[in-house]
């Protein structure tokens, strides 16, 4: 009998010590927040277009992080995010998810002045608050500021901006693949 | 010194825990898919493995022995073995995020991985146990539980990219190539006798 009571006791007093340098670990290791989400965050293009379906860049690091979201839903990052998002997260490289949109080159919104009625609506609508101006007054768009996000152009009642292509910078410049060259072969061009 | 030495390569290649003794096959099949992944998780098991032989030496000889409660040394290693794969998986997730996503649910499954009961029950078993015997036991164990899981990724990698009949693709393959791994290991039986 008295074995079984210094079985209970030196197990008791065993799971109280380990439960005790447990316990401080979890105070000592404590993890602030998730740090995978910032990282996802950091890669994302910050165009806050919403394309993905989530209401911005953040939410939609969120949502891969914790949500098993997939990685492709990204137009504006493209192929270089999903590289780089798979990287960070040890997945497979998929391709971009069209039904999202597909990639375009960057662009920022320019208003044709003259047309502009001041309508605000442009304003209310973005995301990053690249428009300036006021009601009744001429709006312009601050061109550091624009993601190119185009949630500006749907609201505007007299069609005055358009999406311009950034001029191209060594940031920016992408190789220009040559196509193969058509129709080569006589087959090809129909000739037979 | 010499000792040492043959215990290393004793549990390393001629006892290997998994494919001559046939403990901790659940994550050799599980996590061998990506040689990263693999790597990540040798490390973890590594340190889980070593510090647990440890401590559940110490609390054998001291805790369990004095009392006479050999009997108890099944359910106090594995109170050992979850504490230190707990305190393991806070360090793991304060100080590399990307290795704990990386690892995932593995990182807590070592806590079932048979390979680290075997080696803490098998340490017992062995006459003359010291401290620093134990510590190099668990410690070979687990280099050698890397090494063939390492292997086996690599080997697995390949498998991928290999045109495979279609009745032996996936899991098939993987099951056939560790047997022939397993073979080989056989091959080193009878190097040294412990």
């Amino acid at each position: 009998m008295s074995v079984v009571i210094t079985a209970i006791v030196v197990l008791l007093i065993l799971a109280l010590i380990f439960g005790a340098i447990l316990g401080y670990a979890a105070i000592r290791f404590r993890v602030e927040g998730d740090p995978i989400v910032d990282q996802i965050n950091a890669l994302l293009p910050q165009t806050q277009c919403g394309q993905c379906g989530h209401p911005g860049c953040k939410p939609y690091a969120e949502g891969i992080a914790n949500g098993g979201e997939p990685i492709n839903k990204c137009p504006p990052g493209g192929e270089s995010t999903i590289q780089a998002l798979a990287d960070l997260l040890d997945v497979e490289v998929l391709p971009l998810d069209a039904e999202h949109g597909e990639e375009k080159p960057r662009t920022v919104a320019y208003i044709r002045e003259a047309e502009c009625i001041g309508c605000t609506k442009c304003i209310q609508a973005c995301p990053v608050d690249a428009i300036l101006g006021a009601a009744k007054q001429m709006h312009t768009v601050i061109v550091d500021e624009c993601t190119g996000c185009d949630l500006c152009v749907e609201p505007c009642p007299v069609d005055c901006i358009d999406m311009v292509p950034l001029p191209t910078t060594p940031q920016n410049w992408k190789w220009d693949y040559p196509l193969p060259p058509q129709g080569v072969i006589a087959t090809d061009r129909g000739a037979l | 010194m010499t000792e040492f030495a043959l215990i290393l390569v004793s549990t390393i290649l001629v006892n290997n825990f998994v494919l001559v003794q046939f403990l901790g096959l659940c994550p050799f099949m599980g996590v061998s898919s990506k040689l990263e992944t693999a790597i990540g998780m040798s490390m973890a098991t590594t340190f889980v493995l070593t510090l647990a032989s440890i401590l559940s030496y110490l609390t054998f000889q001291y805790i369990l022995v004095p009392f006479e409660l050999e009997f108890l040394r099944t359910i106090s290693f594995i109170l050992v073995i979850a504490v230190v794969v707990q305190f393991t998986e806070m360090v793991v997730h304060k100080t590399s995020p990307l290795l704990y996503r990386v690892l995932g649910i593995f990182l807590p499954l070592i806590t079932t991985n048979c390979a680290v009961l075997g080696v803490a029950l098998l340490n017992t078993n062995r006459a003359e146990q010291t401290f620093m015997k134990s510590a190099i036991y668990g410690l070979g164990a687990a280099l050698g539980f890397s090494l063939i899981l390492i292997l086996f990724a690599g080997l697995r990698e390949r498998i991928a990219i290999a045109d495979v009949p279609k009745p032996f693709q996936g899991a098939a393959i993987g099951m056939i190539t560790a047997g022939l791994m397993s073979l080989a290991f056989m091959g080193f039986t009878g190097l040294i006798r412990l």
